[in-house]
């Protein structure tokens, strides 16, 4: 096959951009100027202000992990990001009363159809705050709460602050401390005992400036015996210059609840995307990540789940698709800490061109658990001779009671296996792009419909050019 | 004129010449038989045919009626109506069967245009009947964990279901037994008539037994260098390909 590289990968759903005046912008650079901005402007409880100033002092401290990860980390530059920028719009409640500028943007997206079609709730968030934020009646009289981060910390203080920054300490890595110094929009969601949510709660995540960093911070609680099924979205149109989107998401599943965090994130390749996301599950909880990464320039995101009552299970499902000067570092992180707990990692990635993808995995388990199980799969296929994949697991498994397995796989699209697919009549990107959804297929088949038909539909783009 | 008509076709492989100025015409409606002992080019013609990026064509013309394929893209060469039988198919994780003869079938359709559901899988069902095959196999992917036969009567399956205008089965009936012998050759006699010319490569005789070639050709170094009925066929079976190349020495001499 020939090594031509796929040159400007059509994601064109994402790549546009209308001029948007802003009413609040905190400037260019980080400094304790800046966050008290942000706090100011959001009108902030002092607790929260001087949590986000011991953050910013932790972020500062923190060296670039680039013992471990990529160099390119070096090249953000955070003296010329912008922290915070807003037209100071509350999150409306219907579509007719977003701003012009912003709804043009989200129906662009598709984000009000598919909320008619079928969603139970949808936050749409555009750069800093959210602009539009909606759940249907029904889950209101249930009890559900599903606002953005900042409205559940003004209206909901006595559950936002029990959970919040407990599953994910805010010095658990630099990014994690930016967000918490920085940390505006997100979502806030709880579910009270019993109550199961059918369809699916959405958030939307759109960066629409240049230079600009996005920092949301997600809460997700489901108390006892409830469940929820919670899908974000994600783009930003093409720029030259860097942009930062750093988010934090905690998700606590109580006693036998179940939590399901799905991610379809369709960064530009300008976005460095560094997020921590964790959960904590209690007693026979469930919490499953589905995530599916594809663009940016470097994702660095290691989703995991802290077993902590007995019986607990957590799941990683991931997909990771590396185009051309791109990485894909990604993997799971699975601390079990009760008997009995189970846990399992699927990940799978497709690195094309100069692509790369890394799988960094986790799992804990101590000596003295008993009969605790972890299943790990990785497999990554590679398109081109000059694509690239590693595998860094760490598995820390003690005691005679527990198990665990771990299979790992690279495969390469061989050329005879592309000739026999086109002596079908199938173009070459034709086969390329029905090989690779054949390597993701059984992963695919976990996301919701919707979302797999885009899933496929992004891939397929993915593919264009990058063959031939 | 209606027949995949090769002339004077040269080919090579990391620059050594495997066809030299070989000529075959099989008229639509015809079943050929071309038969060889092994490293005589057999796979090459299929290959080459076929559009094979390894196979450098260096010369000469193959006609799909009256249209040239040197040149053009593997599936530009499917779509245009020749339809090969691997004698390795490839194997293609999580694309099932139904999926890949759905996709193949779709690209052959005009932009715009989609395949019905229903009616695709009444005839993939009626055609995997025929060719004795569990309908399970629907869901598995292609070629995945097959057995041989398996893998044969999968690509018969396919050819079944994409009615090409010409087939080139390579080697089909290499590592049958003879239970599936028969059913390949059903489904191959089944599709016999005036709608498609098949060229049949291999290199014994028992297909023969159950597929009636109209015309039998014997290959040696790159070219024909025998054409007959089918009791050619019968002729090598009983004194070998030594015969031929006996003759052929004579003959040069």
């Amino acid at each position: 096959m020939q090594e031509k590289p796929s040159i400007d990968i059509d994601r064109s759903k994402g790549d546009f951009h209308y001029e948007t005046d802003y009413a609040y912008d905190a400037g260019l650079g980080l400094s304790e100027k800046t966050v008290n901005y942000i706090a100011d402007v959001k009108e902030e409880d002092d607790w929260i202000r001087d949590f986000r100033l011991k953050a910013l002092r932790i972020f500062q401290e923190k060296p670039l992990p680039t013992h471990w990860a990529s160099e390119d980390l070096l090249s953000i530059n955070f003296d010329k990001i912008r922290y915070y920028l807003s037209k100071g719009q509350q999150p409306s409640r219907t579509w007719e009363e977003v701003p012009d500028d912003i709804k043009k943007t989200f129906e662009r997206l598709g984000i009000p159809e598919q909320e008619r079609k079928f969603l139970a709730g949808v936050e749409a968030q555009f750069d800093s705050e959210a602009a539009y934020s909606r759940m249907k009646d029904n889950l209101a009289k249930d009890g559900v709460i599903f606002v953005g981060s900042t409205e559940g910390l003004m209206k909901h203080p006595e559950i936002f602050r029990k959970f919040f920054g407990k599953v994910i300490p805010t010095g658990d890595n630099k990014f994690s401390a930016l967000n918490s110094a920085v940390f505006s929009g997100g979502s806030f969601i709880y579910i009270p005992p019993g109550v199961k949510v059918k369809q699916p709660l959405q958030a939307y995540f759109r960066i629409n400036a240049e230079n600009f960093g996005q920092f949301e911070r997600t809460l997700i609680i489901a108390d006892e015996g409830a469940e929820v099924t919670y899908m974000e979205g994600c783009t930003a149109p093409k720029f030259e210059t860097t942009t930062l989107h750093s988010a934090v998401v905690e998700l606590v599943a109580l006693k036998g609840a179940k939590i399901q965090y799905i991610t379809v994130q369709n960064w530009s390749n300008n976005v460095f995307n560094l997020v921590t996301k964790r959960g904590l599950a209690e007693e026979e909880a469930e919490i499953r990540w589905i995530d599916c990464n594809i663009g940016s320039r470097l994702t660095m995101k290691y989703p995991g789940v802290i077993l902590k009552g007995r019986k607990a299970r957590g799941e990683v499902l991931s997909i990771a698709l590396a185009g051309d000067g791109q990485h894909q570092d990604t993997g799971a992180k699975m601390i079990h800490a009760a008997d009995e707990t189970s846990s399992n990692i699927i990940a799978k990635s497709i690195s094309l061109g100069t692509g790369r993808s890394s799988y960094r995995g986790l799992v804990h388990i101590p000596k003295h658990l008993k009969n605790c199980k972890n299943n790990t799969e990785c497999d990554a296929l590679l398109i081109n001779s000059n694509s690239r994949t590693d595998t860094y697991p760490a598995i820390d498994v003690r005691g005679e009671r527990n198990s665990v397995q771990h299979e790992a796989s690279v495969s390469k699209v061989s050329a005879e296996q592309i000739f026999y697919m086109q002596q079908r009549g199938l173009s070459e990107a034709e086969a390329m792009s029905l090989s690779v959804n054949g390597f993701i297929n059984d992963l695919v088949r976990e996301f919701p419909m919707e979302y797999s038909v885009e899933l496929k539909r992004l891939i397929e783009l993915e593919m264009e050019g990058s063959v031939g | 004129m209606n027949a995949l008509n090769i002339q004077d076709l040269n080919v090579n492989i990391e620059g050594k010449p495997i066809l030299k100025n070989f000529s075959l015409t099989v008229p639509k409606g015809e079943v050929h038989a071309l038969m060889g002992p092994n490293g005589t080019g057999k796979s090459t013609l299929a290959k080459a045919l076929a559009g094979h990026e390894a196979y450098e064509i260096t010369g000469g013309k193959a006609l799909l009626d009256g249209a040239d394929l040197v040149g053009l893209e593997p599936d530009e060469i499917a779509r245009a109506g020749l339809f090969m039988a691997f004698q390795y198919p490839s194997e293609i994780p999580g694309v099932s069967i139904a999926n890949f003869i759905r996709a193949a079938i779709q690209a052959r359709l005009p932009e715009g245009e989609n395949l019905q559901a229903t009616a695709y899988y009444k005839e993939l069902y009626d055609k995997m009947d025929a060719l004795a095959i569990d309908r399970k196999f629907t869901s598995r992917a292609v070629n995945e964990g097959f057995s041989g036969g398996e893998k044969k009567r999968c690509e018969i399956l396919q050819m079944m279901m994409l009615k090409p205008a010409y087939a080139i089965l390579d080697e089909t009936d290499s590592g049958l037994d003879i239970d599936a012998l028969k059913i390949v050759s059903q489904g191959v006699n089944a599709m016999r008539g005036p709608d498609m010319g098949t060229l049949i490569i291999t290199h014994y005789q028992r297909l023969l037994n159950y597929i009636q070639p109209d015309k039998v050709h014997v290959m040696w170094d790159g070219r024909i260098v025998r054409s007959g009925g089918k009791e050619l066929a019968l002729e090598l079976e009983e004194k070998g390909y030594d015969w031929v190349k006996e003759e052929l020495a004579a003959a040069t001499a």
